[in-house]
C-alpha cells in the first residue's frame, strides 16, 4: 500500500511535462491528423473522408516532384557541407589567438536569422546590382538566377553552404579536439601517414560528433523554408519548391486544409523514417 | 644498445621543461623515471622518442648521434598512460599495425602478434575492437603493439596509472618478465615511488625539470643523493627538520637530542636538515637509537593494517607509519618514537652527508 501511494505522488511531478508535452507536440499534431481524414468548409463543419486525402498526395506529380527537388537538394548540400565542414576543422589552429579568431568567424553565419540570409543573398546575387550576380556575368557567364533553373539551384545551394557548413565545422572540430595528444604520438611512433591518422584515427573519433552533424544537417535541410522562400519564393516556375514550401502553398495558398493535412503527416513521417535509417546506418558498429 | 643523454636540455618559450641532464640508460633492467607530475617524465621520454627535439644536447642511440634522427627512424615503442589503439581496428589489426607500416611478411605479422597475444592473454579477444575491451585489455592491446614491434627501445608512461588497483599489481608483476631477454631498453616512468621498488632495476629521480639522482633503484631509494631525491623516493612524504650538531649530540628541541653515532662524528658543529621516513616513526618505542617526541595529531589514516598519523612537531607537519592499528585523538596531544639510526643528514646545499 505504502508504495502506491509514493507512485500516484509521483505522478504530480510528471504533470508538467505531460501539459508541456501536449501543448507543444501532441495537441497540435493530434489537430493536423484531425484535418487529414476529413473535409471542411468552415463552420467548423466537418465530413469524414478516411485516407482519400492521404491517396492523393501520394498520387500526386506534384508531390512526387517536391520530393524529388527536396531529395536533390539535401544530398547535394550534405555530399558539399560534410566534407567541407570537416575539411575546414582539420585545417583550423589547434591553439594560440588563431582559435577563438576563426572560431567567432565560423559562427558568424549561424548567428544571422534565416529570413535575413534570404535577403541578403537575394540582393547579392541579383545580376544587375548583386555584388555575386555582377562578378559572375562579369566572367562573361549569363546568370540570373531569378529567370534560370540552374543559376536558381546554384545561388540556394551555395547560400546553405555559406550558412551552415560552419555547424559542421564547429561540431567536427569539437570532435578533433577531443583526440587526446598522445593518439598522434603513437601514430607518429608507428609511422602512419597523415592520410592514415585522419583514416584510422580522425574520423573514427569524430563519428559521433559527425553522426550528429549529419543528423542535424540532414532535418534542417530537409524542412528548409526560410532562406529559399526569400531568395527565389520557389521559382523561377517551380523549380526550387522543395516540400515545405510546396506545403504553405496547399495550405495557405490554396487553402487545401484536408490534402495540406495528410501532407504534413506524411513529410513528417518521412523525416522521422529518415533519420531513424540514418542513425541506424551510423551507429551499427556501436550497438553490437 | 644503450640510450644515452648527452648534456639534453629542452626549452618550450620562457619554460624549462627539462634543465641541462646527462644520463646513460641500462639495459639489465628497468630504468624507471620517478617523479610527480609536472616533474618532466613525459618531456624527457619525448625527447627520447624522437618526438621533441632537445633544444641543447644530443642523443645517442647503440653509439650512433640520434639527435636529428625523426621518431618513425628510429625503432621505438611507447606506451601511454591513456589507452591508446586504433578505435576501428580489431585487436590483432591494432598489435599488427606497425608492422604492416615496416612491410612485414603475412607469416611473420601472424606469428609475432600469434606470440605476444598469448604472452598478453590476448588470444581469445584477437577480433574484438578495443571498446568493447575493458581497461586492462585495452592497455594490455597497446603493451602487445609495443612488444610486437621488437624495438629497442620500449618507453612506458604511467601505462598503469589508469587501471584499477588489482590490474595494477597484476600488470606489474607481468612487465618485467615480459621484456627481460628482448634485448632493449626499457624506460618507464611512474609517480609512485612503491611502483619503483617494485618494478627493480635502476631509477631516476625527478624533480621540476631535473634528474637528481640514478642508479640502482634501491640504491636510490637506500642513500639518497640529496635531500629532493629523498622526498622524491618517499610516500608518504619524508619527514624532515633542522637540527643543531654540538657537544656530541644532535639537538631538535630542548627536550629532544640523541648521540651522534659513526660518520657523523666527521660533522663539524652547525646546523643540519634531518630527514626521517615515516616507517621509521612509530607510536610505540623502538628497538634501538630510541628517541621519544611529542606531537599534536592532526589527520589519522587508519587502513586495514597500517595506521598512518600526520602530527605537528614544532610548526613541521610530521608523518608516523606503522603496523597495527593504532587510536589517536585529533587535536590531542601524542607521543612518537624516531629510530634515529635510520636518520638520514642534509648540509646546506641538501646534499647527503651522513647517515
Amino acid at each position: 500500500m505504502a508504495t502506491k501511494t509514493q507512485n500516484s505522488r509521483a505522478w504530480l511531478f510528471v504533470l508538467p511535462v505531460v501539459v508541456l508535452v501536449a501543448f507543444n507536440a501532441l495537441i497540435p499534431l493530434m489537430t493536423v491528423v484531425n484535418y487529414s481524414v476529413q473535409e471542411t468548409f468552415g463552420d467548423n463543419v466537418f465530413f469524414w473522408e478516411g485516407v482519400k486525402w492521404f491517396e492523393q498526395v501520394l498520387h500526386s506529380e506534384r508531390f512526387h516532384a517536391s520530393l524529388l527537388r527536396q531529395l536533390m537538394f539535401t544530398s547535394i548540400i550534405l555530399m558539399i557541407e560534410v566534407p567541407l565542414g570537416v575539411a575546414i576543422a582539420l585545417s583550423m589552429p589547434k591553439k594560440g589567438i588563431g582559435v577563438s579568431v576563426c572560431l567567432v568567424l565560423m559562427a558568424l553565419p549561424l548567428l544571422i536569422p534565416w529570413n535575413v540570409v534570404g535577403a541578403m543573398w537575394n540582393i547579392f546575387a541579383l545580376p544587375d546590382i548583386g555584388l555575386l550576380g555582377r562578378m559572375i556575368n562579369g566572367l562573361g557567364i549569363d546568370y540570373n538566377f531569378t529567370q534560370q533553373p540552374g543559376a536558381a539551384w546554384f545561388t540556394t545551394i551555395l547560400m546553405d553552404v555559406w550558412h551552415w557548413t560552419s555547424l559542421v565545422v564547429l561540431l567536427a572540430y569539437a570532435g578533433l579536439r577531443s583526440i587526446p595528444d598522445a593518439y598522434y604520438q603513437a601514430a607518429k611512433i608507428d609511422g602512419a601517414t597523415p592520410w592514415a591518422v585522419f583514416r584510422f584515427i580522425q574520423l573514427p573519433k569524430m563519428k559521433r560528433v559527425l553522426t550528429i552533424a549529419i543528423l542535424l544537417r540532414f532535418m534542417d535541410s530537409f524542412m528548409i523554408y526560410t532562406e529559399p522562400f526569400v531568395l527565389t519564393g520557389g521559382g523561377p516556375g517551380n523549380t526550387t519548391t522543395f516540400l515545405s514550401i510546396d506545403l504553405v502553398k496547399i495550405a495557405l495558398g490554396q487553402f487545401d486544409l484536408g490534402p495540406a493535412a495528410a501532407m504534413s503527416l506524411i513529410y513528417f513521417l518521412i523525416v522521422l523514417l529518415l533519420c531513424w535509417v540514418f542513425y541506424t546506418l551510423m551507429m551499427r558498429h556501436e550497438a553490437q | 644498445m644503450t640510450l644515452e643523454l648527452r648534456h639534453v636540455s629542452k626549452r618550450v618559450g620562457a619554460e624549462m621543461y627539462i634543465y641541462e641532464s646527462s644520463l646513460e640508460f641500462r639495459e639489465d633492467g628497468f630504468n624507471i623515471l620517478l617523479g610527480t607530475t609536472l616533474a618532466g617524465k613525459t618531456s624527457l621520454m619525448q625527447l627520447m622518442a624522437g618526438l621533441e627535439r632537445p633544444t641543447s644536447g644530443e642523443i645517442w642511440f647503440g653509439g650512433k648521434n640520434v639527435t636529428g634522427v625523426s621518431v618513425q627512424k628510429r625503432n621505438v615503442s611507447m606506451v601511454h598512460q591513456q589507452f591508446i589503439n586504433y578505435p576501428n581496428f580489431s585487436v590483432f589489426e591494432n598489435i599488427a599495425s606497425p608492422l604492416r607500416v615496416a612491410r612485414l611478411a603475412r607469416a611473420e605479422i601472424d606469428r609475432r602478434v600469434g606470440e605476444v597475444s598469448e604472452m598478453l592473454r590476448l588470444t581469445p579477444m584477437l577480433d574484438r575492437r578495443p571498446s568493447e575491451l575493458s581497461g586492462g585489455q585495452q592497455q594490455r592491446t597497446a603493451l602487445a603493439r609495443a612488444l610486437a614491434k621488437d624495438s629497442d627501445l620500449v618507453l612506458l608512461d604511467e601505462p598503469l596509472a589508469n587501471l584499477d588497483y588489482k590490474l595494477r599489481e597484476e600488470l606489474r608483476d607481468e612487465l618485467p618478465r615480459l621484456f627481460r631477454d628482448r634485448g632493449c631498453t626499457v624506460v618507464y616512468a611512474t609517480s609512485e615511488p612503491t611502483e619503483a621498488l617494485l618494478l627493480g632495476g635502476y631509477t631516476a629521480t625527478m624533480h621540476e625539470g631535473r634528474i637528481t639522482q640514478f642508479g640502482e633503484t634501491a640504491t636510490v631509494y637506500r642513500q639518497p643523493a640529496d635531500l629532493l631525491s629523498a622526498q622524491v623516493f618517499s610516500d608518504p612524504p619524508i619527514n624532515t627538520a633542522t637540527v643543531t650538531k654540538q657537544n656530541g649530540r644532535f639537538v631538535l628541541s630542548e627536550a629532544v637530542s640523541w648521540p651522534v653515532s659513526g660518520n657523523q662524528e666527521a660533522l663539524r658543529d652547525g646546523r643540519y636538515a634531518v630527514a626521517i621516513r615515516p616507517h621509521h616513526v612509530t607510536p610505540f618505542a623502538q628497538e634501538k637509537n630510541d628517541v621519544r617526541i611529542e606531537g599534536r595529531v592532526l589527520v589519522t589514516e587508519l587502513s586495514g593494517s597500517e595506521s598512518v598519523v600526520h602530527f605537528d612537531l614544532g610548526g613541521q607537519t610530521w608523518i608516523s607509519q606503522s603496523h597495527g592499528i593504532h587510536a589517536f585523538e585529533v587535536g590531542a596531544s601524542a607521543s612518537f618514537h624516531v629510530d634515529t639510526g635510520q636518520c638520514m643528514y642534509f648540509g646546506d646545499d641538501n646534499e647527503l652527508l651522513a647517515a
